[in-house]
């Protein structure tokens, strides 16, 4: 059997079972479309919510990004599970003692201003909507590589498959489904690492590989990839190379835009009880951190297959020859990738070899000069499609490669669906009903939940077309822009009883639109490509880049929220009471519709 | 009368129990940090000295020690958290 079959039927396997569960748990009402009843067990709902929260930014990108950096990508990783301890200490029990549906209806009556609620709908559009672009860059590779087709015809089947997907069921069909995603996902993820760690360092478990020995050298695995790259002309794997400043920002705006995401935060409205907010943070991030321990091991044990396949013979004798690329069946990946236009290498000075090496190191240079090479000739290595080609590159059987296609479109797909019912419920619930027109019909709202959700589809796949990054770099984005405008209304929420309804909506505006702008001056206006005037080489201002503005962004919030209240009217009686009823677990309630 | 006592004897419950919340997520993130932009990032170099398999425990605090740690904090908070509920009466019945 070949290998496109053997995807088709496990894309096809996995796909029949999501669909299946989400016929079955369809959503009746509105209270189940939006929050499942209340019913989910909290290890249950911890499994769904690590299915929404890890998309084709973590299974995907993430190992790749972080196997071409090295250490400094590992703010991904910490910036991406620590939000978890501000969303269990800072948000989650609070919010579900509030009770209510969405952000913006605590937003919304805390702050006791239609306007705030309506700042922080399009704040959370915003960011859900450039979270969408970001997923679509990931469902593009995905489908592009299982379909053998281009990365843009890949990329708008994609997009009908995620719509078709999205409209299907509400939050409880999504909650059972997410289950069933998370298993694949998972499973897909660590198969293929366990294969490769038994390979490289004999050790099963990935995590633990990752530290221990390469046998093929008897060097420490991580000193070996040091050892390889840098006598390539790269930067030593282990090694700080970036600014310090940058990455302390990066980490903290992907912390507190974790905790400031929507899709995430809607999960903990679905326990049934206060404690048990606090209990299934910590049980999704169990889950999560089954991938974000295994993700450092898959990155490096990449590198050092992929490093080691273009130099066989070792870094310091002949590169391999484009013979050997075409005929040896275990650089058949490199045909296949090379369809998807991700891939791409070209033998630039004619010798019959393929030249991996960094050709902007002066060392480098100087051999280069001696060997008669003309620069690097893997010209197009995409980071998105290393967890995707990794089981190939290992060599591994026909199997664990289709599962790992549909472990990446699980990925894609439960938080693209994730991220679209955010929105949809962000515009029939708390705009259209909550604003413009309270006396819709269940039915109306309905309607008008799926027309938006068809609409940020349309939006998030003709800016995918051109993204503005690698899938996890997008998401970064998406994580700043919340980090600026929801999470730091949240927090004086709960935790201040002086911020008042202007000094929230001033400094939600300040946070998203400083952000806004800021990630708009380097990544082009809208995004559009080529609308930009500086680059996250040369920022703006000092070293801080686009991707790691949220924090900067999130302190303007506080700050203006701050100055603009101690001016304007202070809060009322009632709203102080309302601050102290939410800080105690007892008499939380089944949410209340308005 | 015996309302008004009842009424501030709650309310001076309710700050003893905010006051020790609030105590508990303060010291919960001092470790946070110290994990994650402390020992993962900026200490880093002073920590140099101590290598865990082919690198730096710097290193392995960036890509897997953070992560244990926050995993930890959560489970001791909710715990701890539960548990003060209960001291204070207000958990949920």
């Amino acid at each position: 059997m070949d290998q496109t079959t053997i995807n088709i039927i496990f894309v096809g396997a996995s796909f029949a079972l999501y669909i299946g569960i989400a016929i079955w748990a369809r959503a009746g009402s509105t209270s189940d479309f939006y929050a499942a009843g209340r019913g989910v067990h909290p290890v249950t709902n911890g499994m769904a919510t690590a299915a929404d929260w890890m998309s084709a930014a973590s299974f995907i990108s993430m190992a790749g990004l972080i196997a071409f950096t090295g250490y400094d990508n590992s703010t991904y990783l910490m910036g991406w599970t620590g939000g978890y301890v501000l969303l269990a200490l800072l948000l989650a029990p609070y919010l579900r003692k509030f009770g209510k549906f969405t952000v913006s209806e605590f937003i919304g009556d805390r702050f006791y201003s239609p306007t705030a609620r309506l700042v922080a709908v399009i704040c959370l559009i915003v960011a859900s909507v450039t979270y969408v672009i970001g997923q679509m860059t990931g469902v593009g590779v995905a489908f592009g590589r299982f379909l053998e087709v281009d990365n843009t015809t890949g990329l708008l089947i994609g997009a009908v498959v995620v719509f078709a997907y999205a409209v299907f069921g509400g939050m409880k069909g999504v909650t059972y489904t997410q289950v069933a995603q998370y298993c694949v996902l998972i499973m897909a993820y660590t198969i293929p690492a366990i294969f490769i760690s038994l390979q490289l360092t004999g050790n099963p478990v990935p995590a633990l590989g990752l530290f221990g020995e390469h046998q093929a050298s008897g060097q420490p695995l991580l000193e070996r990839l040091d050892q390889i790259v840098t006598e390539l002309g790269f930067n030593e794997y282990t090694a700080h190379n970036g600014d310090t400043f940058n990455m302390l920002l990066f980490t903290l705006s992907l912390m507190i835009g974790t905790a400031g995401l929507p899709h995430v935060i809607m999960r903990f409205f679905t326990v049934p009880r206060v404690a048990d907010a606090r209990w299934s943070a910590g049980w999704a991030l169990v889950f999560i951190a089954l991938l974000y321990l295994t993700a450092p091991a898959v990155g490096a044990m990449a590198r050092l297959n992929i490093t080691e396949l273009f130099w066989p013979e070792g870094t310091d004798a002949q590169a391999v020859t484009v013979e050997q690329i075409e005929t040896d069946p275990a650089y058949d990946w490199m045909a296949t990738w090379q369809q998807t236009g991700l891939l791409g290498w070209e033998d630039k000075n004619g010798d019959g070899r393929i030249q991996y090496y960094n050709d902007s190191d002066p060392d480098m240079q100087a051999r280069a000069e001696e060997d008669g090479w003309d620069g690097n000739e893997l010209t197009n290595f995409n980071n998105d499609i290393l967890v995707l080609a990794n089981p190939e590159i290992a060599n591994l059987p026909g199997w664990v490669i289709g599962l790992v296609a549909a472990g990446g479109l699980a990925a894609a797909l439960s938080t693209a669906a994730g991220l679209l019912l955010a929105i949809s419920s962000a515009v029939s619930h708390d705009l259209i009903k909550g604003r413009f027109a309270p006396n819709i019909s269940e039915k109306g709202e309905l309607l008008s939940a799926r027309i938006a959700m068809a609409v940020s589809i349309v939006v998030a796949t003709w800016l995918g077309l051109n993204p503005p990054g690698f899938a996890a770099q997008t998401v970064a984005l998406a994580f700043g822009l919340a980090a600026a405008s929801i999470f730091p209304a949240l927090m004086m929420g709960i935790f201040s009883t002086k911020i008042n309804n202007r000094g929230a909506v001033a400094g939600m505006l300040a946070g998203l639109i400083v952000t806004l702008v800021y990630i708009f001056l380097h990544k082009g206006w809208f995004f559009i490509p080529g609308t930009n005037s500086f680059t996250d080489a040369d920022p703006l201002l000092g070293t801080i880049k686009s991707t790691s503005f949220g924090a900067v962004g999130a302190l303007v919030n506080f700050v203006t929220a701050y100055i603009v209240a101690s001016m304007t009217k202070p809060v009322p009686e009632d709203i102080k009471e309302l601050v102290e009823s939410v800080r105690v677990p007892r008499g939380a309630s089944a949410a209340q519709d308005h | 009368m015996a309302d008004t006592q009842t009424t501030s004897q709650v309310t001076s419950d309710g700050k003893a129990y905010w006051k020790a919340n609030i105590r508990l997520i303060f010291i919960s993130l001092i470790i946070w940090a110290l994990v994650s932009f402390g020992f993962g990032i900026l200490l880093r170099p002073a920590l140099s000295g101590i290598s865990v398999g082919g690198t730096d425990l710097g290193f392995w605090f960036a890509q897997q020690g953070s992560i244990l740690v926050f995993l930890v904090l959560i489970f001791f908070y909710a715990w701890r958290m539960n548990k003060l509920d209960r001291q204070f009466g207000v958990d949920e019945e």
